[in-house]
């Protein structure tokens, strides 16, 4: 078989790299280079990535420990609730964020569905660092479940009968043989959830707010640099690049199975 | 390896593709360049709803325009305008951004004042905490917010509180007087400070503040340079400081100078 000539692959990846590589390009033109290390010094900085980081790590562990079992639901079979559970858990990806964080006022806000109830077991979200968390994890589930279902759903079960055979239970079929051959999909869908929670902007600071030192994450701290100081904002978000890569390749390592 | 008429080949296939961009790009370039009768105009997001209606007016006036209305936070349009964004009419919501564009070069002529706007307590509709003055905003157990000070909202408020010698802790600095009374009207605020225009509407209530902790926000207009209508501009400027200008201004709770 004769592989596919270089051009055609060529030109539209050339065009991709364009439209992805020239922004980069343009920020770093732009950046206060000189300025960059001593922005990190800033209290104001240093406070929105440790935010920054709380927020999407603890969205992350929300995403897993609750997506988890959500996808393995979903790609358990087919039926007309479970199409109606992976609508609504893809509706943040398709919302504008402003409006997801409407949504999440309308739901555990004051006066959401169930803020009286949460007001009244004396958990108010709005304004807190909780909240911070509870609308990065809105935003970047979606991309866990997603990412999860799909790998569960190729998992070929004649790898579960047999261990079934050896006399393996179900759990242990689950934890033994399930997760570790779908892990790959697992490990990229967490990753994007984190990613997706790290850039979390407008349903944060519709939901949480945005006060410094409390619910002011790394992009709502560029947001407001960006009001008065677009070369800050620029520096700002250099940095948060810079950390996310970062971390990524890290987790990455750490993540990495049979190696 | 490739012998000499393979690669003839591959020479034609890659012309193709340069050709079939070129054409691509020479159509997108030619569909831009057939709108020239409209008029750019960029204003402050508190003017959206009565610039809506002067764009209309407008137009009926001058059936060869066409007014583009952008609204946006004011720093928001001032970092475009910056980046090159193409506009005919910059309308601000603070002499300071004006300033501002007036520093990159980019004004046509001088701005001048068109309308005022005065400070509003926003609160619940009947007012559920019985707040009088901005006094009542330091009460403990009170949610209250104000614009952050980047915002010329927030710049305000702080200043009539500072007028007022009072501290008010603010839950969330926002980033714009529409989340700010989104916030109220959804009951998450029982208070925010915001313009008197932005509380005419049933959701919310205002409470006017008094003449003497009160600021008086000022919103200045003029024609950019280098724009693409600079005739439509200049009538667009001239339309909004004049009679109908000035009485649709005030139908939507605006002061004229």
């Amino acid at each position: 078989m004769r592989p596919l000539r270089s051009l055609w692959l060529g030109v539209p990846a050339g065009a991709a790299a364009l439209l992805f590589g020239l922004p980069v390009l343009g920020l770093c033109l732009r950046a206060p280079w000189g300025e960059l290390v001593g922005l990190l010094a800033q209290p104001a900085v240093a406070e929105a990535l440790w935010l920054s980081l709380l927020s999407s790590g603890g969205a992350t562990v929300l995403a897993v420990a609750l997506g988890l079992p959500t996808a393995a639901w979903l790609a358990s079979g087919q039926s007309r609730l479970r199409t109606l559970v992976r609508l609504l858990v893809l509706l943040p990806i398709v919302l504008p964020p402003i409006v997801g964080g409407v949504a999440l006022l309308a739901a555990f806000g004051r006066a959401g569905v169930v803020g009286g109830w949460l007001a009244a077991a004396g958990v108010v979200l709005p304004f807190t660092t909780l909240a911070t968390v509870v609308a990065a994890a809105y935003m970047g589930m979606p991309f866990f479940v997603l990412g999860a279902e799909a790998g569960l759903r190729s998992f070929d079960a004649r790898y579960g009968e047999v261990a079934a055979t050896l006399g393996a239970g179900p759990w242990r079929r689950f934890w033994t043989v399930t997760i570790p051959l779908v892990w790959p999909s697992l490990r990229t869908g967490a990753l994007l959830c984190w990613a997706r929670a790290l850039g979390e902007y407008c349903a944060t600071q519709t939901f949480a707010g945005n006060l410094a030192g409390t619910t002011r994450t790394m992009p709502l701290l560029c947001g407001v640099a960006m009001e008065n100081d677009p070369g800050r904002a620029v520096a700002l978000s250099l940095i948060l690049a810079v950390v996310s890569l970062v971390v990524l390749f890290a987790v990455r390592r750490g993540l990495e199975v049979g190696r | 390896m490739p012998c000499s008429s393979a690669s003839r080949a591959r020479a034609v296939r890659w012309a193709v593709a340069a050709a079939l961009l070129l054409v691509g790009a020479a159509a997108a370039c030619g569909g831009a360049r057939a709108a020239t009768a409209s008029v750019r105009v960029f204003a402050a997001a508190s003017l959206a709803v009565p610039f809506a209606e002067l764009a209309r007016r407008f137009e009926a006036e001058h059936p060869e325009l066409r007014i583009e209305l952008h609204t946006a936070g004011t720093p928001q349009l001032v970092l475009q305008l910056r980046e090159g964004a193409p506009a005919d009419v910059f309308a601000a919501a603070a002499p300071e951004h004006m300033a501002q564009v007036e520093a990159m070069g980019r004004l046509a002529g001088a701005a001048r004042e068109f309308a005022r706007n005065h400070l509003a307590i926003a609160v619940a509709p009947g007012n559920p905490h019985g707040i009088q003055g901005l006094a009542d905003l330091a009460r403990p157990g009170l949610r209250v917010a104000l614009c952050g000070p980047e915002v010329p909202a927030g710049r305000y408020a702080r200043a009539a509180l500072a007028k007022a010698a009072v501290a008010v802790a603010s839950r969330s600095d926002e980033p714009s007087v529409v989340a700010v009374v989104t916030k109220v009207q959804l009951g998450e605020l029982d208070a925010g400070i915001v313009y008197a225009t932005d509380v005419r509407g049933p959701a919310v209530q205002g409470i006017a503040l008094p003449r003497e902790h009160d600021q008086i926000a000022s919103y200045p207009i003029a024609a950019l340079a280098k724009g693409g209508a600079p005739f439509g501009a200049a009538a667009f400027v001239v339309f909004v400081t004049g009679p109908v200008g000035r009485a649709v201004l005030q139908a939507h709770g605006f002061e004229v100078p």
